[in-house]
């Protein structure tokens, strides 16, 4: 457990999840309420600036960076359900200031304070929350959260008490899945070839629905297993861990009421 | 050999669409990995070597200039000579002079990938002089004129069926039906043909994996033995280097060695590791009689104190193009000169310019593989972004993806208009996304001309979130939480 008995969290909900999948950030508030945080979710977030980053243009991304850091040291921690985006902040951000002390420092003390949402349930809090889901699933390492934040031990750990899921292994789950933010829309035949390296790796487990921790992977893997036909769902792994699987898998059909199933309390 | 960078996508796209090739990267996408892991797992002390050898080379770095005199000194006082070329013009002409004061009709060449940057073969044989490549994969695509695919297995693209009948085009003094379906009969031809070109030859002309400052000696890594023949039985012996080549001790080359198969192809150890120092002594059974170093910078002095400083830490293993997911789709011939993979991204536009290699450094998911299994720890994603910047600055590359990044940085940077324009956009893609999702959208061809894109599932979350809605708690839920 951490020493303040309620801290302070900001959730960095990530663009991807505040426009494509709510239900993502959803279960990371329940998450960590459950766990005892005291969670906000501050109007002023948009997106960590990753797209102007890897772009070469760090003016933009110095802005964004600068809005994001405001907007959130203020908070315990900052915790994001994303690999992707916490690694921006934890690992980049500090970077972007070398010339300018002030706003390193600011950067510094965000970062070192930023987490990904099941690192941070895990290694931070230490809670392993209970949960049911009925079915064989296979996880992707997305590759920043792999190799710039050490996700590897954590999300296997959550999935292994989760009642009724059983977790079947990729060979490939450390190698890219081909999205790569612009990259994929750059260069679509490369990317094609490997989300298809994925896909056939993923149906080679025999799992019926894939994980991860990034939906930016998740909406690639999805996006082609679904123009292949190929019946594997792609859910963020926080859904599962907050028991919030009833809404329809990313890119399959909604409700009748158009809407995922969101209830106001 | 002229660029072809420029031409990447359309390169990329005919790399996938080549059979043979494709079963080749499939081939090597799980041998080369699988090797380099066993053998580090096999040496405890594998990470500790990793920085020791970046450690040795960040030291070469600062102090080059010293350790290039004090190895001029030695290979000097060993009786060599030491041609310092600043382009690789001046590299091909020093060579020429060499081979033609020696009265040299034909060159062997141990492979060498900084000949391959200077484009020396063409150059010889404009001039009269025949160089003949003798490392088995140099001497396949030298006969069909191609350049290397991969920085140490240079025709790994292609197949045995391909090797055979590049054979049967150039070896026509042979019997046209002599059986050469298996990988034995390929290897005993070249043999038996390069045999009798290494007695031939005037001028043996190799690389060399490491220049020592120590001794003035340069260092060969192969598996064949080739270099053995190429440097000892000629009259003549010219190395071929680069200038950040240079290790300071015996100790330090046999650090690097550590790491060097290791990360290549998994083996403890190449073959063929062979240490030359200067010509032939009076006592020495064998050697050449003359020694050469063309040591050559071709821009590498540029490098230093630069972004791109420690791609200068290299030793040209090829573990970043064994471990690259882009690499491994599309093989070396599509990055269009003659480094390829994370090393050639970076090292390209550094010797090409910056505007024809532009999408080198772009067709990267800066997945960081590369990264994490270099011998040498060189930050290669850090590098790509490096060169992104100086295109962004330089306002290299598509007008269209500019606009469209300055629009949206624009509303990133401001927190209200984003929530209005965004809301106002999930809604009316709402309207259309009833089936879950999109098979094709407006300007989003990129992503849906190969995958369907998930339909947004209703408003924001943010804005959700702050009219008060919750998750779904109906599910499976069960409403407990364990503390470990």
């Amino acid at each position: 457990m951490v020493d303040s008995p309620s801290p302070r969290v900001g959730l960095f909900a990530t663009c991807l999840v505040d426009l494509m999948r709510p239900i993502v950030g959803f279960a990371a508030v329940k998450l960590l309420e459950d766990a005892g945080c005291t969670v906000s979710v501050p109007e002023a977030q948009t997106c960590c600036g990753q797209p102007a980053y890897n772009s070469g243009d760090n003016s933009d991304t110095i802005d964004i960076a600068k809005g994001v850091i405001a907007t959130f040291e203020a908070f315990d921690y900052v915790v994001v359900p994303s690999g992707s985006c916490g690694g921006m902040i934890s690992h980049h951000y500090p970077v972007l200031f070398e010339d300018d002390p002030e706003w390193k420092a600011r950067a510094q003390a965000v970062a070192d304070k930023t987490y990904e949402l099941l690192a941070f349930l895990y290694d931070v809090l230490k809670v392993t929350p209970a949960a049911a889901f009925d079915g064989t699933v296979t996880y992707h390492d997305s590759c920043s959260g792999l190799r710039e934040l050490n996700i590897k031990d954590q999300p296997r750990a959550l999935l292994g008490n989760v009642t009724g899921l059983s977790l079947s292994e990729g060979n490939e789950t450390e190698t890219c899945c081909g999205f790569g933010g612009l990259f994929c829309v750059k260069y679509p035949d490369i990317s094609e070839k490997m989300v298809d390296a994925k896909v056939a790796d993923i149906v080679a487990t025999g799992a019926d629905t894939v994980l991860a921790g990034d939906l930016g992977c998740l909406m690639n893997i999805a996006g082609r297993l679904q123009r292949r036909g190929i019946p594997i769902q792609a859910r963020h792994t926080a859904e599962v861990l907050a028991g919030m699987t009833a809404a329809p898998a990313i890119g399959e059909p909604m409700g009748p009421d158009n809407t995922h199933k969101v209830s106001k309390v | 050999m002229d660029a072809t960078s420029l031409n990447f996508k359309n390169n990329a796209r005919g790399a996938i669409a080549d059979d043979p090739l494709q079963k080749a990267l499939a081939k090597l996408a799980v041998g080369f990995p699988l090797k380099r892991a066993q053998a580090a797992a096999r040496l405890p002390e594998f990470e500790g070597l990793r920085d020791q050898a970046r450690d040795i080379k960040n030291h070469v770095l600062e102090n080059l200039d010293l350790y290039l005199e004090a190895y001029e000194e030695k290979v000097i006082a060993s009786g060599g000579h030491v041609h310092w070329c600043a382009t690789a013009a001046d590299a091909r002409e020093t060579i020429l002079k060499i081979c033609q004061d020696a009265g040299a009709k034909t060159v062997t060449k141990s492979k060498s990938m900084i000949s391959e940057e200077i484009a020396v073969n063409g150059f010889l044989e404009d001039n009269g002089i025949e160089p003949i490549e003798t490392d088995l994969g140099e001497y396949i695509i030298q006969l069909r004129k191609e350049p290397p695919s991969h920085i140490i297995a240079p025709a790994i693209h292609l197949s045995k069926e391909q090797v055979a009948e590049t054979f049967r085009n150039a070896h026509i003094d042979l019997a046209a039906n002599r059986p050469l379906e298996e990988p034995r009969a390929l290897l005993e031809e070249a043999r038996g043909k390069l045999r009798e070109k290494f007695l031939r030859a005037d001028v043996g002309l190799t690389g060399a994996n490491m220049l020592i400052a120590e001794t003035g000696t340069n260092v060969l890594v192969t598996n064949e033995g080739n270099a053995d023949l190429t440097n000892n039985l000629p009259r003549v012996h010219v190395v071929i280097a680069s200038i950040e080549k240079i290790v300071p001790t015996l100790e330090d080359a046999t650090t690097i060695l550590r790491v060097l198969a290791r990360s290549a192809t998994g083996q403890e150890i190449s073959v063929y590791t062979t240490f030359c120092t200067g010509p032939r002594r009076p006592d020495d059974l064998d050697g050449p009689e003359e020694y050469h170093v063309v040591l050559l910078d071709n821009g590498r002095t540029d490098m230093i104190g630069s972004e791109f400083h420690e791609m200068l830490r290299c030793i040209r293993c090829g573990a970043c193009l064994n471990h690259c997911p882009i690499y491994k789709s599309i093989g070396g011939h599509a990055y269009g000169w003659v480094y390829s993979g994370p090393m050639g991204a970076v090292l390209i536009p550094n010797l090409i310019g910056m505007e024809d290699a532009q999408h080198l450094p772009n067709a990267s998911t800066l997945c960081g593989k590369c990264e994490s299994v270099c011998p040498m720890r060189i930050p290669l994603p850090k590098m790509l972004r490096k060169w992104r910047e100086r295109q962004y600055r330089a306002e290299i590359g598509s007008k269209q993806v500019r606009w469209a990044l300055h629009a949206w940085a624009w509303l990133a940077k401001r927190p209200k208009v984003y929530r209005y324009v965004m809301s106002l956009g999930i809604a009316m893609m709402g309207q259309f996304g009833g089936a879950g999702r999109f098979k094709s959208v407006p300007f989003a061809g990129g992503w849906t001309s190969k995958r369907d894109l998930a339909a947004p599932t209703g408003d924001t979350f943010i804005s959700q979130y702050h009219k008060g809605a919750r998750g779904d708690q109906s599910g499976e839920l069960i409403r407990r939480k364990i503390m470990r």
